[in-house]
């Protein structure tokens, strides 16, 4: 037994004794009680503006540290507010806790004032969740929420703590997580040594292989699993948007990301290998395009943790279900070294061919949003952590910065969430204080959660936004110009000075509309002891290539313009 | 479209039914028939379903459920030996010239009669779904005023299978 103490106190008991010191929150009346009882405990609180800053912050923070997240709101809105950073976190699998207050129990069921059924609303954008009614349970699945967040393929956990259960008291103590057993955790998969072999002969004697390397293997640790199983065999690797880090994008090797936004070269290698080996992915439609075309040479081994990911959308010759870096392990000594320089020929051909295409290339005394990630990279020199948004500038960060280590990219990828990134990036700095983060965003994206500058100073976390305006919802516009014949229907957006938001925030701001600025305004930015606001005015009406239209085979592209002697030139894209 | 008959162990929690039925609807599975209740150890239920749908979405079906916390154990037992049964309740009209007839049908399926009324009877059948089948068609021309079948149960057969409850080791909240 231990000592009685209250529900409220059993939280923060169980946060500390998780290793948790800094959360992201906002409070309100059903999770007072245990907000009144935060004083006494030496947690950090970080104010959010909106629960969907706080669950994102969350969420960045353990993208950023590997560590658990952890948000809280009260019950019905707040906790509602919180519902787009668990669905993000979710489909990306990111280890987030979300602990809210629910209506008391006497209540429960009533309609009450500011009751929602969270378990019920959070139940498929969860990993699992809890309603906790009696505060006897509380100790036990707080311990099991956070195992269940960070063990296997991690995700999302609520726990819901109904208002009395917070002010009730208890004496169970906290169990040791070692004794809280949940059977859905307890099919953790071995290595199998079978698939293992028999994925070491398909690669062995394959002529073409191409690895895709997904967040799994960043999730695992395997990135030098990896590295080691690309160079012992010579084998060609590209990867998802998540899987960006896995590999440092300057290795001979590394062909960058694949898919409908992906390089030409490393699509048409996916096309023509002969073995498809992806690890710790899961073949999303964003990286195969039109099912039925993709990769129609190559036998598919997929190393995967996740077993319903295994022939979910991409039937597999071999499947090694289990740990990326556990497999990866056993694979190695078994890889036979080779040299493909035919097979490594035939995609530097393809590489040399579509560098020819680069839009980089083009001479502009505007900015466009790939000088701009350029110029990003030369003065940051990978030296950081960069948090996206979603859309046009999403796609052109993952295509020209050069990304060297693993989580050095924040973004959402599978569920897309426009406001992901400022609040990401401030949960990436308050976990790792020592990096310099960014936050790239667009204009769209910026005013989804730019309420959150005000969390920036209240709470003095100095990070870098540098908002790449082209004045329209970029992506959607770029679908219209190609797919809808240029009808812009609601993407023009309005954005407000940023130079005078800024201001109006106590937050240094600078305006670019000149690529000659660029180098200038980054350095300033990046070498600023406190918070940056960048405004960077960019061609409006410039459109991400390559692009694999939706329902097309990823060989299908619609390719970069060439480039060939591009001083002065108009750009017709 | 293939049926599987498919068998998962859960840990006896509230909402672990709201879980599984919401899996079953997000993931578009088509459940036929769905029966859930205690089994012999205290705190697990025992679901079996019958699911329609090729060999991809029946093995989707198996591995989603399996990512659930609550549950502890699963398995498609559709080509295994097993001993599949379902039970129905049928009220059907009767009259002085049906009664006879029903009651030798009755008698014939092993059916029970479980209740009489003035004109209408409660037969309670049980076997496999195919003899239930032809029970209620056969009950048909006399009038089937209420029914209700309760869905697939089953258990495989042979002795070396009662590992349901045994393998579990915790169990979710106290
Ligand atoms: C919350 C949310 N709403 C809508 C969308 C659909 N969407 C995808 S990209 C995009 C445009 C983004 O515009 P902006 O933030 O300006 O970035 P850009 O594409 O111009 O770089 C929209 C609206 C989304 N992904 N997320």
């Amino acid at each position: 037994m231990a000592k009685k103490r209250s529900g409220a106190d059993i939280v923060w008991e169980a946060l500390l004794a998780e290793g948790v010191d800094v959360l992201f929150g906002h409070p309100g009346g059903a999770i007072l009680p245990t907000y009144d009882a935060m004083t006494k405990y030496p947690v950090r609180h970080i104010l959010a503006r909106h629960e969907q800053g706080a669950a994102h912050m969350a969420d960045g923070y353990a993208r950023a540290t590997g560590k658990v997240g952890v948000c809280m709101a009260t019950s019905g809105p707040g906790a509602l507010n919180l519902v787009t950073g668990l669905a993000t976190a979710m489909m990306d699998s990111i280890p987030v806790v979300a602990i809210t207050g629910q209506v008391p129990t006497t209540l429960l069921g009533n309609d009450a004032f500011q009751e929602t059924d969270v378990v019920g609303v959070t139940l498929p954008i969860t990993k699992h969740n809890f309603l906790v009614t009696d505060v006897h349970e509380l100790p036990w699945v707080m311990r099991a929420a956070f195992k269940i967040a960070r063990t296997g393929r991690p995700g999302p956990v609520l726990v819901d703590i109904c208002k009395d259960a917070q002010i009730a008291e208890t004496d169970v103590p906290l169990p040791d997580p070692d004794d809280v057993h949940v059977p859905g955790l307890e099919r953790y998969p071995q290595v199998d040594m079978t698939a293992v072999r028999e994925a070491a002969a398909l690669i062995n004697k394959a002529k073409r292989p191409l690895i895709i390397a997904g967040h799994g293997v960043l999730l695992s640790g395997a990135e030098r699993e990896l590295q080691e199983l690309a160079e012992r065999g010579s084998i060609p690797v590209t990867t998802t948007l998540l899987g960006i880090g896995s590999i440092p994008e300057t290795h001979p090797l590394a062909l960058g990301m694949c898919g409908m936004h992906g390089e030409a070269f490393a699509n048409m290698a996916i096309q023509k290998c002969d073995v498809l080996i992806g690890i710790g992915m899961r073949f999303d439609d964003r990286v195969t395009g039109r099912l039925a075309d993709f990769a129609p040479n190559a036998k598919v081994i997929h190393f995967e943790l996740d077993p319903s990911e295994v022939n979910k959308n991409v039937q597999a010759a071999v499947a090694v279900v289990g740990d990326a870096k556990e497999s990866l392990q056993a694979l190695l000594p078994l890889i036979e070294p080779v040299s493909r320089a035919e097979w490594l020929r035939q995609i530097d051909g393809w590489r040399r061919e579509s560098q020819e295409r680069d839009i980089a290339n083009i001479e502009v005394d505007e900015v466009i949003p790939p000088h701009f990630m350029r110029e990003l990279w030369h003065v940051t020199k990978a030296d950081v952590i960069i948090a996206t948004d979603v859309g046009q500038h999403q796609m052109w960060e993952a295509q020209y910065y050069i990304h060297q280590r693993p989580n050095q990219l924040l973004t959402s990828g599978g569920l897309g969430t426009m406001g992901y990134a400022v609040p990401a990036a401030i949960g990436a700095k308050v976990g790792r204080p020592e990096e310099t983060v960014w936050a790239v965003v667009g204009d769209g994206g910026f005013q989804m959660t730019m309420q959150e500058l005000g969390t920036i100073v209240q709470e003095d976390i100095p990070i870098k936004i540098a908002v790449i305006r082209n004045g329209f919802l970029g992506m959607v516009r770029q679908w219209q110009q190609l797919f809808y014949e240029k009808r812009y229907a609601a993407t023009p957006i309005f954005c407000p000075d940023l130079v005078k938001l800024g201001e109006a925030y106590g937050i240094p701001a600078r305006r670019i509309t000149r690529r000659d600025e660029l180098h200038d305004a980054i350095k300033e930015a990046h070498e600023s002891k406190g918070p940056f606001l960048l405004d960077v005015k960019v061609m409006e009406e410039v459109n991400v290539y390559p692009m694999v239209a939706p329902g097309a085979g990823i060989d299908e592209m619609i390719r970069r313009p060439i480039v060939q002697n591009p001083s002065g030139m108009t750009p017709a894209w | 479209m293939p049926r599987h008959t498919i068998i998962a162990w859960m840990e006896d929690k509230p909402g672990v039914l709201a879980r599984i039925a919401n899996l079953f609807r997000r993931r578009n599975f088509n459940i036929e028939s769905l029966a859930v209740g205690h089994t012999e150890t205290p705190g697990v239920s025992r679901m079996t379903f019958v699911v329609e749908g090729d060999s991809r979405m029946v093995d989707q079906a198996v591995k989603q459920l399996l990512k659930l916390m609550p549950i502890i154990r699963v398995e498609d037992v559709t080509d295994k030996p097993a001993v599949v049964r379902e039970m129905a309740l049928i009220r059907v009209r009767t009259d002085a010239q049906t009664r006879g007839e029903i009651i030798q049908l009755t008698e014939i399926f092993r059916g029970q009669i479980v209740d009489v009324s003035r004109d209408s009877m409660v037969l309670q059948i049980v076997g496999p779904e195919e003899r239930v089948d032809r029970f209620v068609d056969l009950m048909e021309q006399f009038g089937i005023v209420e029914m209700v079948r309760t869905g697939r149960v089953a258990m495989t057969r042979g002795d070396d299978n009662n590992n349901n409850g045994a393998k579990r080791k915790g169990t979710m909240g106290l």
